[in-house]
């Protein structure tokens, strides 16, 4: 939302009440470690995001597809099971071939240091490592992702 | 347990002790937390004594090691006998990697072997699966077929070593293979020893590895039952677990209570079944997480102890000694490690360790220090051995039995285990029972729960971890970490494809057919349909797929 600067301008407020952040928490893969995917869409709902969580075992595509039709502006993704070099690689092709570019893509989880800038480089906003508190995962959604209009 | 005049007069001194001397140091000196409590955030009180330990009996409620009801151990020497089994849990890329890290640990003094599967074997999928994609090795070792099987366990004689395998959903399908492979060395079933984790109702509490819905799976754990009692008595046939629920982040009160709720759902269904209580109780066994807080983890020991005696013998009307005994496995806890200064990991470990030892448990996987970040490397995972040998060797805790018997605090703590565990299991009767409870979605709600306050305390500083919310450091000091291999994958899938290519087709499909047959039949046992599938090199895919069909799927119900 751009707010409107110079000599004599009002500054702008919204028409109507913004549609809330849609964040749709994800656990692709196999592993059933669904700790902090709960303790992420739990917090980020008390936050006043609208949370969508997925459930566990879900492939790339079914991912995208939930993305997709519940609309979200960003997706969440917890990997435990070491294979996020092919899931979030995988994920971010699905979301290209689908023109959703624009759904802000992030994670957590067993990710060793070394792996990130790659996965960065790729596509993937952010990844968070172990050790992060929940407010900076709020913060940063909060930040990061605007709820589309 | 105490004599009740002396325990009043104390209860009188400790009153006055606390009105004077305490209350005044407290008025100078304030305690530096306004509430002391555990990591399960149970509230610690100051300081115990015997006078709330009036009721206490020694020898109904603790007794002698290897005596009902086994408060104290569950053999009459502990470790003066024999030490602690120490099994560490391994398992990477191929049959092949695995199979040369099973034989290291066993070269540096490990006693038993405990297998990690990668997630497609877990979930029942093959690694030609679009399941597997990126998943081959990377958690586990890959296991599709027999073939396998003789890889991973080439060269170690399966009538001397006992191997635990932790496999839920696919539990069945897996022991048929290990079976077969023993056969293949020439071992008889009889002869063969080892644990099946087999547990399925944990799974869909917290740890999620599951393939087929409750009902089932409890058949499939009831044919196993029946199997091992008859064909394979030194089997343990459950791990009833508690590891995976503390993972997930419930309190140590909620693992206790959960856990041995799961047991008595295999009991009674072991009943219904129709098996003697005493034919099967026996081989199941239990494993517990050993977490952070040292005392409560002790008291959590010792309770499940004495509340499974009580179970088996009053509410299953037991008879075998053996039937009451609660053995367990310990693993040290990997949510507590950080992935901040990794090194400290080492010392956490050998604390939680400890608490094992001191708890009596009978077998001990000590994490190592690089497992927030990846699989263990050779050198981390002896660091952990070590630990576990210096335990033994040079601590000297080893000497006497349950060293904290007698303890005030620790018996307050275990008393006060049993009763808040016991009020749980009494709700879940309520509820008609653990499979019950599950699909209401109850213990799944109270760990997520717990999980959360848990993660909140943490943020706000009331609970600090060294590393991350206390005692920081700029700089952190990498250490080496294990890499996958990415052609794992590659190889796995050309081998399975093979070993599809070159069995017996028409004996493969004739097998698959009866295991159909057989899984429409309820009053047909599944395990030696199992045993001959595998023999064909049936490949798990295979059969999880056949029973996928006739048995129906489970699926998350994502609540958060």
């Amino acid at each position: 939302m751009a707010t409107a600067k110079g000599k004599g301008a009002v500054v702008a407020t919204p028409k109507r009440a913004a549609r809330k952040i849609r964040i749709l928490v994800g656990k692709p893969g196999l592993d059933g470690h669904d700790r902090g995917a709960k303790i992420i869409a739990r917090a980020l709902r008390d936050a006043g995001v609208e949370v969508i969580y997925t459930g566990l075992h879900q492939t790339p595509e079914m991912i995208v597809s939930a993305a997709a039709q519940e609309d979200v502006d960003g997706i969440g993704l917890s990997i435990l099971s070491g294979a996020h070099n092919y899931l979030f690689p995988r994920i971010i092709q699905l979301l290209r071939e689908k023109k959703m570019d624009d759904v802000v893509l992030f994670g957590g989880g067993i990710i060793p240091d070394d792996d990130i800038p790659k996965l960065v480089k790729k596509g993937v906003d952010r990844v968070f490592t172990p050790g992060t508190t929940i407010q900076e995962i709020v913060d940063y959604v909060n930040e990061r992702i605007r709820p589309r209009q | 347990m105490y004599d009740r005049k002396k325990l009043a007069g104390v209860a009188a001194n400790r009153k006055r002790w606390q009105d004077g001397e305490l209350a005044t140091t407290i008025r100078k000196s304030p305690p530096r937390l306004e509430r002391f409590s555990t990591v399960s955030d149970e509230e610690i009180g100051l300081l115990y004594t015997p006078d709330p330990l009036s009721n206490l009996d020694y020898e109904e409620d603790l007794g002698y090691p290897g005596q009902y009801p086994y408060t104290r151990g569950v053999q009459p020497t502990m470790y003066r006998g024999r030490l602690w089994t120490m099994r560490q849990f391994a398992g990477f890329g191929s049959a092949e990697d695995t199979n040369a890290r099973f034989k290291f640990l066993l070269a540096q003094g490990q006693t038993g072997l405990s297998t990690a599967f990668h997630f497609p074997t877990l979930m029942g999928y093959d690694s030609d699966s679009p399941r597997a994609r990126g998943e081959v090795g990377m958690c586990g070792v890959a296991v599709d077929s027999l073939k396998d099987m003789e890889i991973l366990f080439d060269g170690i004689p399966l009538d001397k070593v006992t191997t635990s395998m932790t496999i839920n959903g696919p539990a069945a399908m897996v022991f048929a293979m290990y079976l077969a492979v023993a056969e293949k060395q020439g071992v008889p079933f009889h002869k063969v020893g080892g644990t099946i984790q087999n547990d399925i109702l944990k799974e869909y509490i917290a740890q999620h590895a599951w393939i087929f819905p409750p009902e089932p799976s409890m058949r499939i754990i009831t044919d196993i039952l029946a199997y091992c009692a008859d064909n394979v008595p030194r089997w343990n046939t459950i791990s009833i677990s508690g590891y995976h629920i503390r993972e997930a982040g419930s309190t140590a009160v909620q693992e206790l209570a959960f856990t041995i709720a799961d047991g008595i759902a295999y009991v009674q269904a072991g009943i219904d079944a129709g098996i003697p209580v005493d034919k099967f109780a026996p081989r199941l066994s239990y494993f517990f997480n050993a977490h952070m807080d040292f005392f409560e983890e002790i008291a959590k020991y010792r309770a499940a102890r004495r509340m499974w005696a009580r179970i088996m013998r009053e509410r299953f009307h037991a008879k075998d000694d053996n039937s009451w005994k609660l053995r367990f496995h310990t693993q040290t806890a990997g949510c507590t490690l950080t992935a901040q200064q990794p090194m400290n990991n080492v010392v956490r470990v050998a604390l939680q360790a400890l608490s094992g030892v001191l708890g009596g448990t009978q077998s001990l996987h000590t994490n190592s220090m690089d497992e927030t970040l990846a699989l263990p490397t050779e050198q981390a995972v002896t660091v952990a051995l070590r630990t576990q040998q210096i335990i033994a060797e040079e601590s000297g805790v080893a000497n006497t039995i349950d060293p904290l018997g007698g303890s005030f605090f620790v018996e307050q703590l275990t008393n006060e285990m049993e009763e808040k565990a016991m009020e749980y299991i009494r709700k879940i009767d309520e509820m008609g029972g653990m499979v019950a409870a599950i699909k209401q979605g109850y213990p799944q709600r109270e760990v997520a729960d717990a999980a959360f306050h848990f993660q909140r305390l943490v943020d706000a500083g009331k609970k600090r971890i060294v590393g991350l919310n206390a005692y920081r450091s700029q700089e952190e000091t990498p250490i080496p970490l294990l890499k996958i291999d990415d052609r794992v994958e590659k190889r796995q899938v050309a081998r399975t494809k093979e070993v599809r290519r070159k069995r017996d087709a028409k004996k493969a499909r004739a097998c698959l057919s009866a295991l159909r047959e057989g899984s429409l039949a309820p009053n047909v046992n599944l395990m030696p349909l199992l045993v001959d599938a595998s023999r064909a090199y049936v490949t798990l895919g295979e059969m999880c797929d056949t029973l996928r069909e006739t048995l129906g799927v489970y699926a998350d119900p994502a609540m958060f």
